[in-house]
């Protein structure tokens, strides 16, 4: 049988610049290809030129691009047919791609509207999309602005608007990033039932995660171009090139912890050095008592955001917290440093109070923990350089004349180097921001380091660096850390207890291990069952 | 094709191959525009500062006889009534309509922080009286204002300035206020406090000076604005006497002899319109520079 879509040798460049080079492939009807690849791998613009939605500064040539006819030369209203009724595109980020002032039906029933569906069934047909995305209560949904439904409702909604048309084939670029690990596990089987219904699929993932469970084949990419190729089990299970060797091993789960993620082949890692002693007999360094935190809503009514917290925190180790968006996890991080307020219980740190102490005394003892946010970019100063805001932190008891040394220090213990101080953050990677992030923190000589979602941002072979890296210094530094995250993999990978949160409450609680292997509560096996794995078997 | 800026990935704008998707970075300096509103400003400078070096003649002397004169090589812009050279008015006029547009947007300005960092830093009570006092400024019209001032305070370049700078302090002063509010919400004021820093060392490192940047551009904007109202209040009569020469005053007395004496109103008039056009010119390409720049 033909295949849906050939293309060979397709290049696309913008002003003249290539950015994908000879990519080729094929997708046959009922199959599911998948690429992966980093930010900047050219995944999404090899996608977008099958669609001819590059833009006008885009060129792009292929010896072969066949999608149902020949579309080399194609114009601009040849493609507009192809969008929507033959090829369903489901763009990226579902949290920003639907029109916040527009009705999720009026979206849904823009493409019907642009193919001469009648205005009259207009409305019956959203409301079976709808239902068929998975999306309850259809009729109150479509009356409803994109702000009033959660991400996942948003992701199912445009892929409802791409399904519209019924096309034969769907583009879905990132459909899971920035879902919580549940809400992506229904989205994909939403994907997997639409391919069992004979369409076929091309998917965009940085996560080989996501890829391995939907893609019968996989085209992986780096620098715009395919480094390798194949059906989807042999390429995860035997990689060849050693670019997906390294994207394979970068990713934490349930074999890697001990491990250096950014090695390959993973090199186990150095023996905690002696020179840092634990302290077991002395008191924990933070102790969070009961902590309860409620807001009043718009409405009136208080909502408590986290309910009831106790954990303690020991020198030197590492408790993850993990759960989904609104789990109470980062307000329970905000209290810990004494940012918010507890509505009932207390904090301690070092074993005298800390929480309820007025900010002014609070404030010599902060350069005892220090935290690390998610959005690094944000966390700094717009106006200042990385050395002003590493130098910024540093205690008031340096000498100004020691600053340039000690920034230089910080960054090189973080893996930069002095030459990065007059750089401005806006000019570093994304990696690179979060090992200034890091420097900043550690600049004070803190006892603890709050993590919030420090990687969830970064790119899997970035993501493992950091890791390695929070690694390499807790073992140097010994300074506790309290790790949060979405990422169960990353958790149990760092931590040596874990939390697990939900609405508020501690659900489970228990070393890493436990955690991960044998779980107790419902939905710590929910989150573990919904984890997937992409190591289908060891690495050879 | 349609929908594209062209960056695909923007999670993290990663190492190499990210930047193929930026379009050229483009500097002000390689706009023509740019260059030729940066030449018109730094001229009405020049005559502000220094008149006599562009025109030799002055600006008050009368010549009867050579009233009413069309443009001609020895007035480039003709004469008025009085025989006075118009290119010699509009040259010395700069001064005025400058000094009154700078000193205007400061005396704005002014007003304006202290509304808008009480609204923004005082708490919740001052705020709603600093919103309410910004709300009564701004349902007032501008230029009715200014006139309410120029009546109980009489006629003069101070009073002229004092009006426009009132006028243009609720605009102002809300803009302080919202930068306050986001730049004291922001993360990175989250993390000077997590860094144990003092309430007024972040205030003075870190929420003032992110308070100011995005103004600069704001104000080279302003200026053109407040010139236009002087002017304005010049033609209504207002401010600067005759025969002291000030644009919107020369606007005015040309008026009643337009239907003879085009250039008496047309050269004034283009002049106020090249030089706030300028100014807007160089603040879009300002605010560009810093949105590239800084923004995210």
């Amino acid at each position: 049988m033909k295949p849906l879509i050939t293309a060979e040798n397709l290049a696309v460049s913008f002003d003249g610049t290539p950015v994908v080079h000879d990519v080729s492939f094929t997708l046959r009807a009922g199959s599911c290809l998948g690429i992966v690849g980093e930010s900047g791998s050219g995944k999404s613009v090899t996608a977008r030129s099958l669609l001819g939605l590059n833009g006008e500064n885009a060129t792009v040539t292929a010896t072969t691009l066949d999608i149902g006819g020949d579309l080399r030369s194609a114009t601009e209203e040849q493609f507009r047919r192809l969008r929507g009724s033959r090829i369903g595109y489901v763009l990226q980020d579902a949290l920003t791609s639907l029109d916040p002032i527009r009705r999720v039906g009026a979206e849904v029933a823009e493409p019907l509207r642009l193919h001469g569906v009648p205005r009259a069934e207009r409305p019956g047909r959203v409301q079976d999309l709808l239902a068929a995305a998975g999306i309850p209560e259809p009729e109150l949904r479509a009356r409803q602005r994109p702000s009033e439904l959660s991400g996942g409702l948003r992701q199912r909604a445009l892929i409802a608007a791409a399904l519209a048309l019924d096309p034969e084939i769907l583009i879905a670029d990132e459909p899971t990033t920035a879902l919580d690990v549940t809400v992506q596990a229904e989205i994909l089987s939403l994907l997997e039932d639409s391919l069992a219904q004979g369409r076929s699929i091309i998917l965009i993932s940085h996560d080989l995660a996501v890829v391995e469970r939907l893609a019968d084949h996989v085209l992986v990419m780096k620098h715009g171009r395919v480094v390798e190729q194949g059906p989807t089990h042999e390429v995860l299970t035997h990689p060849q090139h050693e670019y997906t060797q390294r994207l394979l091993s970068a990713v934490p789960s349930a074999h890697s912890r001990g491990e250096r993620l950014s090695d390959t082949p993973p090199q186990p890692l150095q023996i905690r050095s002696a020179a840092i002693p634990r302290p077991a007999e002395a008191g924990p360094v933070l102790s969070v008592q009961g902590v309860t935190k409620r807001y009043r809503g718009p409405d009136g009514r208080h909502r408590t955001v986290v309910d009831d917290v106790s954990f303690d925190l020991h020198a030197g180790e590492t408790l993850g917290i993990v759960g989904e968006s609104g789990s109470g996890k980062s307000t329970t991080a905000w209290m810990s440093l004494a940012l918010t307020a507890p509505s009932a219980g207390q904090v301690l740190l070092d074993g005298r109070p800390w929480s309820g102490l007025p900010e002014r005394r609070r404030r010599g003892r902060r350069r005892r923990i220090s935290v690390v946010h998610q959005d690094s970019l944000g966390s700094f100063d717009p106006r200042w350089t990385v050395g002003r805001i590493i130098a910024d932190a540093l205690p008031g008891d340096v000498p100004r004349a020691q600053h340039a040394s000690r920034v230089e220090e910080l960054l090189d213990s973080v893996g930069l180097t002095g030459a990065h101080a007059v750089r401005h953050p806006l000019s570093l990677s994304g990696g690179q921001r979060q090992r200034v992030s890091i420097a900043r923190a550690l600049a004070t000589g803190p006892e603890i380091l709050v993590l919030d979602e420090p990687v969830s941002a970064l790119d899997v072979s970035i993501q493992a660096q950091v890791l390695d890296l929070l690694v390499d210094l807790q073992r140097t530094l010994g300074t506790a850390y309290l790790f949060i995250s979405h990422d169960l993999g990353v958790i149990h990978h760092l931590s040596d207890r874990v939390l697990v949160m939900q609405g508020g409450r501690i659900v489970e609680s228990g070393s890493a291990d436990d955690v991960f292997f044998a779980p107790q509560h419902d939905y710590t096996r929910q989150l573990v069952s919904a984890l997937p794995s992409p190591r289908l078997e060891e690495i050879a | 094709m349609t929908i594209l800026a062209p960056a695909p990935e923007d999670t993290a704008p990663a190492q190499a191959p990210q930047a193929a998707f930026r379009p050229a970075r483009r500097t002000p300096l390689h706009s023509p525009g740019f260059c030729l509103a940066l030449g018109a400003v730094a001229v009405v400078a020049l005559a502000a500062v220094a008149p006599g070096l562009l025109a030799h003649q002055d600006p008050l002397e009368i010549h009867l006889a050579e009233s009413f004169d069309a443009p001609s090589l020895q007035h480039p812009f003709g004469t008025d009534q009085s025989g006075r050279d118009v290119y010699s008015r509009v040259v010395h006029g700069a001064g005025q309509s400058l000094v009154i547009g700078l000193g205007a947007t400061a005396i704005g300005l002014l007003g304006a922080l202290a509304l808008g960092l009480a609204g923004g830093l005082g708490g919740r009570f001052a705020d709603v009286a600093v919103t309410r006092v910004i709300e009564v400024l701004y349902a007032f019209p501008g230029i009715l204002l200014a006139l309410i001032l120029i009546a109980v305070y009489g006629n003069s370049a101070m009073t002229q300035m004092v009006a426009v700078g009132v006028a243009s302090m609720p605009g102002y002063a809300r803009m302080v206020r919202g930068q306050v509010l986001s730049v004291k919400g922001s993360l990175y004021v989250e993390a000077a406090r997590s860094l144990g820093h003092s309430p007024l060392r972040i205030l003075l490192r870190t929420i003032l000076p992110n308070t100011f940047r995005p103004l600069t551009v704001l104000i080279t904007l302003g200026i053109g604005q407040a010139i236009v109202w002087a002017a304005a209040l010049g033609f209504l009569g207002m401010g600067v006497q005759p025969p002291t020469a000030e644009w919107g005053a020369m606007l005015n007395a040309g008026r009643n002899y337009i239907q003879m004496a085009w250039w008496m109103d047309f050269f004034p008039g283009i002049t106020i319109v090249l030089f706030t056009l300028s100014l807007t010119v160089i603040g879009r390409h300002l605010q560009r520079a810093t949105d590239s720049g800084a923004a995210r």
